[in-house]
């Protein structure tokens, strides 16, 4: 049964509409990082998939099974998404385990960098194989 | 370990016993291996960029890659980027149901634990026995 509460809270109003607290946001990070994994069940499983399709095969193979536009356009949304979920995931490891404040940040920032990077190589290999 | 009142007096503030003292229960091991095998996903991606980028550079680009997953090293990064993939897998589809509200009870938990550990298990094994099947054809 769903029961209406009413909180009194020392908050701004607007503080209150957005939903942020102390930690100056909301759960966003929480949310993206559950809705990410729920679309890399699917995706992961096709991976998985795809490898033993491709297993032993030669590059002329590869490249021809990357530029079928359906595998290509999977492998990007596999890599958006798995290097979007890595990087929160890793935040979150090093905010529980970092105790010096500038480690942390540091190492947060890193671990987004090589996300990035890494997600934009695969991302552009993936481009080039579908595209040539 | 040391705090500091209001009034800006140190103190020694009770510390929480560390890490050692609890017995390892399977509900902390998984949990814990969760981040492990994130981390460890995280890693093997390097191998997946280096695949992709390797194929798209070219034949002989590919073959390096394809040699070094191919050699002793190479197999065993492999493999256990599979094991920590699948279990990462597994477990994170217990965490969704968590976060949807079923199987808080500890029975259930212990349940999905063991579910967990089995599917990997058989998931690993299957898709190696599977992958080594089909390079023998």
């Amino acid at each position: 049964m769903r029961e209406s509460i009413s909180i009194n809270v020392r908050r701004s109003q607007l503080g209150r509409a957005r939903g942020v607290g102390a930690g100056h946001s909301g759960v966003e990070h929480w949310r993206i990082e559950r809705i990410t994994s729920i679309a890399l069940v699917p995706l992961t499983l096709w991976f998985i998939y795809a490898m033993l399709h491709l297993i032993g095969a030669p590059q002329v193979v590869v490249a021809a099974w990357a530029s079928n536009p359906i595998n290509a356009v999977l492998l990007l949304v596999l890599i958006v998404i798995t290097f979007h979920h890595m990087h929160l995931g890793l935040q979150v490891v090093f905010e529980d385990y970092v105790a010096n404040k500038w480690q942390m940040t540091l190492m947060i920032l890193g671990a987004k960098s090589v996300s990035l990077v890494l997600g934009l190589m695969a991302s552009v290999a993936v481009l080039k194989l579908a595209l040539s | 370990m040391v705090g500091y009142t209001t009034d800006g007096k140190t103190v020694r503030r009770p510390l929480s016993p560390h890490l050692q003292i609890y017995t390892p229960q399977m509900t902390s091991i998984l949990s814990i291996m969760n981040r492990v095998t994130g981390i460890a996903v995280s890693v093997g991606t390097l191998l997946l960029v280096w695949w992709l980028v390797a194929a798209a550079s070219g034949p002989s680009a590919f073959n390096t890659v394809q040699g070094f997953v191919g050699s002793p090293i190479g197999l065993f990064v492999l493999f256990g980027w599979t094991v920590s993939l699948f279990f990462h897998f597994f477990n994170g589809i217990r965490h969704l149901g968590w976060d949807a509200g079923f199987g808080f009870d500890l029975p259930q938990t212990y349940a999905t634990g063991w579910a967990v550990l089995i599917a990997t298990a058989v998931s690993s094994v299957l898709v190696w026995a599977v992958g080594l099947w089909l390079l023998g054809h």
